[in-house]
């Protein structure tokens, strides 16, 4: 059995070298096809989910509405979240940040005596470094998710939030399973490999002392974790151990039942194309007594961890209405051809070029935002609505700002590409088209000394001929024209 | 102040000073305007039945008085040796007694004791979970099961093999019909979970595979007046 991997360091990009990365990624033609294949069947699905586009409008408004509508009352929401959640016999935790809420699971494992930790998928897990945590502390985090499952024993990142092995063919996998467990032959079945899967974890959930998920919606009223999956695995995690622990990002919480099933339907839909997955799992409180099954022990950890930066910002809370569907890097044409593992962050595409510098700080990021052409395709399918290419400007004009500056809400690491030359730049441009006088000075020097453009233009130049002044600027054409006519 | 206090202070501060609860969205309203006209009975088995059959599970619609002894014979044929079950239910009673009068070769295991007291047993040795849904859900194909001593949660998800039976008259036209009709919000069973299917996943190069770490197949049986009556 080698799932114990823990101990080994994952394979982790800082998301500042954004750059150099999108150019390996873009050199490497099978990662490429390994994405546009994935890309063009996950639009398919989706679209071929919402054949009525009336219907889809109406949901998406709906969808918009419920997490604008959850997101207004949110520290309320979390309290009654809390509330219904203890009187349900859930213990909650609050973490401010990555470290706090990976000292307060490895506190609850301590205090079990545990060795061992089954794991069904949770991304705020992977923001967290979790695993890397308890394993440095002599806990083994096995990822049960055949996704995640395999991203573990291959010592990588998953490059997608919904599909984590999305980078990988079945041939790599085939390889992998041979050469990493233990009398298994070389197959490129899917259906063998599954299996080969589900028969190496099996007594994992058995043997487990807690079982970890996250949390895809919260409900306040009723204090209900709503878990949604395809494989089982999550409800395994969340059932058969003695003691569960969920964590969830402290925006996940609605304050009614009644309001997660249009979000469900826009996730599911939107995600993989699914009307529904295979189960909704919605877990309300351990084993009552009479109960013969369920956790003895439930824990909620919350987590902030930076989102609520972009809570205090009015325009950058919308990016806390996502529900996590990944459809917006499906459609997203850098992400198709970068793929995730460039981005260098949990979150990759638009949702992790919006979130990512809330999490980790703009020093870290700054590059992210820029990796867009903005063409709207991601807001477009957002099934909640989020303006991300407008979050996207807004973030490039954090990050430009001066790191002086004193405003509103100040982003952590506002300023990273603040550049000094750059902001002379444009302040002569804005001035020079401020003043005619100065104006007709530029023109005259720019006409005349336009034999003296750089031939190195920086980025423009790297794939396009340089640019150059006309000989004439427009007023002097139009002032000619009009002398002709009189 | 501690990390809840600090968190909660920072997403007030951000808030307007009058900040009640506010209005909420108008989910019932979406949902009386996109719903097409009411199912009869028959519709909504013939729903629950197809999307259940494209999921891969298999189905089987009954009488009240067919059911137990079609399902008997469907289960011999699928060879199920072991079939764990809990008899506080009345349909589990019923199987209970016809597969015990049966000179049939199925063993039955009642799950009526603590789940730590069997667990690897379960997992190792039982071929078949029974369950009784609590409701159904024709819009998607989907069984609704909720968690209490006579429906342990396990039964549904560990063994390999799925059957749970369904009453015709508790299937719903869509989700928020079933919240709202069986008031769902107004008390929560520990574990309430939507059942579509046997397990399954794409996490393989987007390669649809069945089984993945729950029940690898499904066997419905959906108790109707119309039903196939032995
Ligand atoms: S930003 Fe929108 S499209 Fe992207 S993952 Fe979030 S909800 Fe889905």
């Amino acid at each position: 059995m080698s799932t114990q991997t823990t101990t080994q360091p994952l394979q982790f990009h800082p998301s500042a070298d954004f750059k150099n990365r999108s150019r390996e990624a873009l050199a490497d033609t099978k990662l490429r096809q390994n994405f546009r294949g994935a890309m063009d069947f996950l639009r398919g699905k989706r679209s071929a989910q919402f054949p009525d586009e009336n219907e889809l409008e109406n949901l998406r408004d709906l969808g918009e509405a419920v997490r604008k509508h959850a997101l207004r009352n949110l520290p309320q929401l979390l309290e009654k979240l809390e509330t219904q959640l203890t009187a349900n016999g859930v213990q909650v935790h609050w973490a401010e940040t990555a470290e706090e809420a990976n000292a307060i699971i490895h506190g609850i494992a301590v205090g079990r005596g545990a060795k061992s930790v089954i794991k069904g998928k949770s991304m705020a897990s992977e923001e967290i470094e979790l695993n890397d945590y308890l394993g440095e502390r002599g806990i083994t985090c096995v990822e049960s998710d055949m996704g995640e499952y395999v991203v573990q024993l291959a010592h990588e990142k998953p490059s997608h939030i919904v599909m984590p092995a999305i980078h990988k063919t079945k041939g790599d996998i085939a390889e992998l399973f041979h050469e990493e467990i233990p009398d298994t032959p070389y197959t490129e079945d899917v259906d063998e490999l599954i299996q080969i899967g589900r028969k190496t974890l099996r007594q994992m959930f058995v043997d487990a002392d807690i079982g970890l998920s996250g949390v895809n919606f919260a409900i306040a009223e009723t204090g209900t974790l709503w878990l949604v999956e395809n494989e089982g695995n999550g409800r395994l995690s969340t059932t058969i151990p003695n003691t569960h622990i969920a964590i969830m990002g402290i925006e996940k919480v609605v304050e009614k039942l009644e309001q997660v099933i249009p979000l469900a339907s826009l996730l599911t839909r939107s995600a993989t194309g699914q009307a529904i997955t295979t189960y909704f799992n919605l877990i309300s409180g351990p084993r009552r007594p009479g109960e013969l099954d369920g956790p003895r022990e439930v824990h909620l950890v919350l987590l902030d961890n930076g989102r609520s930066q972009a809570f205090e910002d009015a325009e950058l809370r919308a990016t806390l209405q996502c529900i996590r569907c990944g459809a917006c890097m499906n459609h997203c044409p850098v992400y198709a051809r970068l793929g995730g593992h460039a981005y260098g962050t949990v979150y990759p595409g638009p949702i992790g070029q919006i979130i990512s510098p809330h999490l980790l700080g703009l020093d870290d990021t700054r590059d992210l935002p820029t990796a867009s052409s903005l063409c709207g395709a991601c807001a477009e399918v957002c099934p909640v609505r989020i303006p991300i290419p407008q979050l996207l400007i807004r973030l490039r004009t954090e990050a430009q700002r001066n790191p002086g500056e004193a405003v509103a809400h100040r982003l952590k690491g506002q300023g990273a590409s603040y550049s000094l030359g750059e902001q002379l730049v444009w302040k002569f441009w804005t001035g020079a088209y401020a003043h005619p006088s100065l104006h007709r000075i530029f023109r005259w020097l720019a006409t005349r000394l336009r034999a003296f453009a750089p031939k190195q233009q920086m980025g423009w130049t790297r794939f396009r001929t340089p640019l150059q002044p006309a000989e004439r600027s427009l007023h002097d054409l139009m002032a000619e024209r009009k002398g002709n006519r009189l | 102040m501690n990390a809840r206090h600090r968190i909660l202070a920072k997403l007030r501060n951000a808030l307007p000073v009058e900040n009640d609860m506010q209005a909420a969205p108008a989910v019932a309203g979406y949902y009386a305007a996109n719903t097409l006209a009411p199912q009869t009975c028959q519709e909504r088995v013939a729903q629950l039945r197809g999307l259940l059959q494209a999921a891969h599970a298999e189905v089987i619609v009954a009488s009240r008085a067919a059911w137990v002894s079609l399902l008997a014979v469907r289960l011999a044929a699928l060879g199920v040796g072991r079939l764990a079950l809990n008899e506080d239910t009345e349909e589990g009673r019923q199987l209970a007694a016809t597969l015990r009068e049966s000179s049939g070769s199925v063993t039955l295991l009642p799950f009526d004791k603590p789940i730590e007291t069997w667990k690897q047993e379960l997992f190792d040795t039982v071929d078949a979970g029974f369950t009784v849904a609590d409701s159904a859900i024709a819009a998607t194909g989907t069984l609704v099961f909720k968690s209490s001593p006579a429906q342990p949660r396990s039964l549904s998800l560990v063994p390999p093999l799925h059957v749970a039976l369904v009453r015709a008259e508790t299937i719903h036209a869509h989700m928020f019909a079933a919240a709202l009709e069986e008031q769902w919000a107004a008390a929560m069973p520990t574990n309430l979970v939507m059942v579509s299917g046997p397990s399954k996943t794409s996490d393989i190069q987007q390669t649809l595979a069945y089984g993945a770490h729950g029940p690898k197949q499904m066997l419905v049986v959906i108790v109707s007046g119309e039903g196939e009556s032995a």
